[in-house]
């Protein structure tokens, strides 16, 4: 097959596969480290009649992009950690509206500016609770280009599947670093096209008047349908209720649609775990040196595996504990406190046995500092 | 067609106080809509949270009731991704130009064609009868018990200054001039701002000590004249009604169609 081979940034592979996704709307605000992303589709968008638009700030881009996307649009916005502090509020009401969209998140060290250049996991858990109220969100990762091409397809795919908004945390390291990356033919990756609804002009259509199977059929501005979007409860025409039937039935609607799909959306790569000892567990840049640490002890005999995960949220717990199930210990390597480590201990029959090999200086996690932690754990000392 | 066509009488009764002026801003609104012949189709209405922002859910067009003070952001999604819908903005003063006043200067400074209409009750009535950046000094509130120190921004000068091509003025109690500016506003290619002064009896008026709603759409008639007035040479006190400024300057999405065809070569 003649591929169209590239040698690119990740922030680069996230263009591509936006425009194989079918992208027709960005709008953004200049952020370290994700501004390639804004450059690069500020070129491409026009070349193929969509439209790119530098917003005055991150609260304003994702509200554009949410307004885009009721006209039909497949629509995206990316920024980094303050950014994306700044867009909670739309957030939670992209979720409430059930709108299609996909927020990039280029992780950056925090709090506040912290430290821009430099890479880091820690939005994980703002990724899940940043906006309030109770919420179900997807939030989806990936540590090598080729993987973030097909993970950032999935995440425009699960937006339109259950009209949400999609969360991709990539992080600074994954982000600018070059790397290979093989473009897929057209129809080698399944694309989710959005579903209208088939409701005829002149009949009362009903915006949020789930289908039998859960999905909710859309009906673009500016089409011969019309109703009320808003951030309120609100009842199957889009009008706000307070009524406690309609509040239960609308959060119980937002929070099971993903939530009971929490197998169907989990993405992983398992490396090596049917006899594994010690499972490593991680995601994206950090999974890079756990896999090296992996293969490298391998080839020595060390019964070591990764569970690489791609889903975040909803957290993969019943694979997480099966997966784990057989291990001596699980060490979860990432570039924050512990996060997914939270998780992880939620999710396994014993959570005492999970440690945690990380980094929180900025500086890239190696195989030199996850064999060090491993050394520990094992006893055999430094 | 009557103007109950663009209602949802099925959402009635609205939630607005008895008196308020907002239920006047719609329907110069609808009238303005109604003699323009537009399909109801083709309108999106954009509002952001407050006492004015209900407005969009009661008319029979596509409707976005968004989050505080972001109406612009959203519409202008919606605008730049479909430039052939007449997409218009109602606001409170409080959601349009305290915690919405980025998104205000700059959908005004790229001039892109949105009709913003500012609901200028001078409080925040929703929450109960706070002050707003259009309150003025010496107001009271239940945030200024002791009268207001804050200044007020004047919607006319501030939308002009921050580039809108379409700036116009006028009250509640003045009916046929709302539906008039509404329709020059939404005719006019560009950042349309109109502000419609209107009262809110339960809060500004009572704290204020303004009278019923009568008596402040009273006031509305003796405080305010028309552009250039003797009256406005004899008591500068006064404030203007009419429309300010009517300019042309590129409009925002056809300049983007001019970058998408130097991207395609014009192909």
């Amino acid at each position: 097959m003649n591929k169209n081979i590239k040698f690119v940034q990740g922030n680069e592979a996230v263009v591509e596969a936006s425009v194989y996704a079918g992208l027709n709307f960005f709008a953004g605000y200049p952020i370290t480290p994700s501004s390639e992303i804004a450059e690069l589709l500020a070129k491409r968008l026009p070349e193929i009649g969509g439209k790119f638009i530098q917003m005055e700030d991150e609260i304003a881009s994702l509200c554009a992009i949410i307004g885009a996307s009721l006209t039909g649009n497949k629509v995206m916005t990316a920024t980094s950690g303050p950014g994306f502090s700044l867009m909670q509020e739309a957030l939670g009401y992209a979720i409430m509206a059930e709108i299609p969209c996909v927020i990039v998140n280029v992780m950056r060290g925090g709090p506040s500016t912290g430290i821009p250049t430099h890479g880091s996991q820690a939005d994980v858990n703002q990724a899940r609770w940043g906006t309030h109220g109770d919420h179900a969100i997807v939030a989806l990762t990936a540590s090598n280009h080729q993987d973030i091409f097909e993970v950032t397809v999935t995440a425009y795919n699960l937006a339109e599947t259950y009209r949400t908004p999609v969360i991709l945390l990539l992080d600074e390291v994954v982000g600018h670093m070059r790397e290979r990356l093989a473009i897929p033919e057209k129809g080698e990756l399944p694309l989710v096209e959005r579903l209208r609804t088939s409701v005829k002009e002149g009949v009362d259509y009903h915006p949020y008047l789930p289908r039998e199977d859960g999905r909710l059929p859309m009906s673009d501005f500016g089409g011969v349908h019309r109703y009320n979007v808003t951030g309120l409860y609100h009842d199957m025409w889009g009008f706000p209720s307070s009524e406690p039937r309609v509040v239960h039935g609308l959060i119980r609607h937002l929070v099971d649609k993903i939530e009971n799909r929490v197998n169907k959306l989990a993405r992983y790569k398992e490396f090596f775990l049917e006899d594994a000892q010690i499972v490593f567990l991680s995601y994206g840049s950090a999974a890079r040196s756990a896999l090296h640490v992996v293969k490298n002890r391998r080839s020595r005999g060390e019964r070591l595996g990764l569970l690489e995960l791609q889903t975040l949220w909803p957290f993969p717990g019943e694979i997480v504990r099966e997966r784990c199930a057989g291990s001596k210990a699980v060490i979860v390597v990432e570039h924050n406190m512990g996060q997914v480590m939270q998780s992880v201990k939620m999710a396994v029959d014993d959570p005492e046995r999970v440690f945690l090999a990380n980094r929180i200086d900025g500086t890239f996690i190696t195989p030199t500092d996850i064999m060090n932690i491993l050394r520990l754990i094992q006893g055999k000392g430094v | 067609m009557s103007i109950n066509n663009y209602l949802r009488e099925r959402f009635f009764p609205h939630l607005w106080c008895a008196g308020c002026g907002h239920g006047i801003v719609l329907n110069g609104l609808l009238r303005a809509i109604e003699q323009l012949g537009l399909s109801k189709n083709e309108i999106v209405m954009v509002s952001g949270i407050g006492c004015s922002a209900r407005i969009s859910g009661y008319v029979d067009v596509h409707t976005l009731h968004t989050i505080h003070g972001r109406a612009l952001a959203f519409a202008t999604g919606v605008k730049i991704s479909r430039p052939e819908l007449k997409v218009i903005v109602p606001m409170g003063d409080g959601d349009a130009l305290a915690i919405g006043g980025n998104h205000f200067i700059h959908a005004a400074r790229r001039n892109i064609d949105i009709t913003a209409i500012v609901m200028n009750n001078r409080i925040y009535g929703m929450t109960g009868g706070q002050f707003s950046p259009l309150s003025g000094y010496g107001i009271r509130a239940t945030t200024a018990p002791y009268e207001n120190v804050d200044p007020a921004f004047d919607v006319v000068e501030l939308a002009k200054a921050a580039g809108a091509t379409f700036v116009a003025r006028t009250t509640a109690y003045h009916t046929k001039q709302i539906s008039d500016f509404v329709k020059k506003a939404i005719l006019h290619k560009g950042f349309s701002v109109l502000e419609i002064m209107a009262q809110c009896p339960t809060h500004f008026g009572r704290k204020n000590k303004e009278g019923s709603a009568v008596d402040m759409m009273n006031l509305f008639k003796e405080r305010t004249t028309p552009i250039g007035s003797k009256a406005k040479q004899e008591n500068p006190d006064l404030i203007e009604r009419g429309i300010f400024l009517q300019s042309l300057r590129p409009e925002y999405c056809e300049e983007y169609d001019k970058v998408i065809e130097r991207a395609t070569g014009g192909q």
